[in-house]
């Protein structure tokens, strides 16, 4: 009975893992971020590059940063669900804007509209290193302490909005510091 | 005229040459140092190649950041655990060996004991009944072969 039973059971088992590799996404890697500080940053604002806007300028409440650019295709999909996020929810999200021109970046958010708090110009990408930035779009959650607690790559969707971000996100503001 | 079409064309050779990336380094051991980590540094964007394969902007990048720390005097392992803790041991492509990346260091190793386990197994079992037959089969062929001996 065993001699039939384990190839078999052996069968099943290479099956589920093929099975579950399939459905892995390899582009999916995890941030080692995940519950460490959001690497300091200070760059100038898009539209105000006189003015800079640093990380520690942020504590003390819950924050998104969006990497976006405008050469980027898969943030134009996005881009509704942000403007749907802005609207719903008074979280502040800024916008990292990777390796991007400033003029390219403010005629594509005064066509698409803003869905930032505001944005920064990270024109070199050196920010984008910093927060391991490999695929445009990118989104960080960040607590009211300044750490980062969740990291979600590619554009995000309504779903993942509604399900993902605004629990978490209402669960980070409840914290108390 | 001439002229003028010699200089225009000279001006596009230029242009094609700006591409390349040059660094210049301190010593042949930086610049050692430099081709050893590119070659062992990951590129996120096409994860089958190194960034310095790769033609990928963030490659690019990356060479940046590598040339500019080793500029600073920075040592091949404090610029690999840079990388590491930003884009984790998936960037590297000798990742070091510690808990999440066990299984993938031990992995063959395991495979080729569980298999050789197997094989030993398989080959005792073979021995301890060489020819399949039942005492009673084997009495009834050596009772045939003596029978077949005689005259």
């Amino acid at each position: 009975m065993l001699k039939y039973l384990l190839p078999f059971l052996l069968f099943i088992a290479l099956a589920v893992f093929l099975a579950l590799g399939l459905k892995l996404n390899p582009k999916d890697i995890p941030s080692p971020l995940i519950d460490k500080p959001a690497p300091a940053f200070s760059l100038p604002i898009l539209g105000i590059p006189e003015k800079k806007l640093s990380n520690q300028d942020l504590q003390g409440q819950v924050w998104l940063l969006n990497v976006w650019a405008s050469w980027c295709a898969s943030c134009r999909e996005e881009h509704p669900v942000l403007l749907q996020l802005a609207q719903q929810s008074s979280v502040t999200l800024v916008g990292l804007n990777y390796k991007d021109q400033a003029y390219a970046a403010i005629e594509w958010l005064s066509n698409l509209g803003n869905p930032y708090t505001v944005s920064l110009m990270d024109s070199e990408g050196r920010t984008g290193i910093d927060y391991g930035v490999y695929g445009v779009p990118e989104t960080f959650v960040i607590d009211k302490r300044g750490v980062i607690r969740y990291k979600h790559t590619g554009a995000v969707t309504a779903d993942d909005l509604e399900k993902v971000f605004m629990p978490l996100i209402n669960q980070l503001e409840a914290e108390v510091l | 005229m001439k002229i003028l079409v010699i200089l225009c064309l000279s001006l596009l050779t230029s242009l094609s040459y700006a591409e390349i990336e040059h660094h210049d380094f301190q010593s042949l051991e930086q610049e050692q140092s430099y081709q050893t980590l590119i070659s062992e540094l990951r590129c996120l964007v096409c994860q089958n190649q190194t960034i310095a394969d790769s033609n990928a902007a963030l490659a690019k990048d990356l060479r940046r950041q590598v040339y500019e720390m080793l500029q600073q005097g920075q040592s091949q392992q404090q610029i690999a655990d840079f990388m590491t803790e930003r884009y984790g041991d998936f960037v590297l492509y000798n990742p070091n060996f510690n808990l999440k990346t066990g299984l993938l260091w031990l992995g063959p190793a395991l495979f080729l004991l569980i298999g050789l386990i197997a094989v030993l197994l398989f080959a005792r079992k073979k021995t301890n009944s060489e020819s399949g037959l039942t005492d009673e089969q084997k009495s009834q062929l050596a009772k045939i072969l003596d029978e077949g001996e005689k005259p």
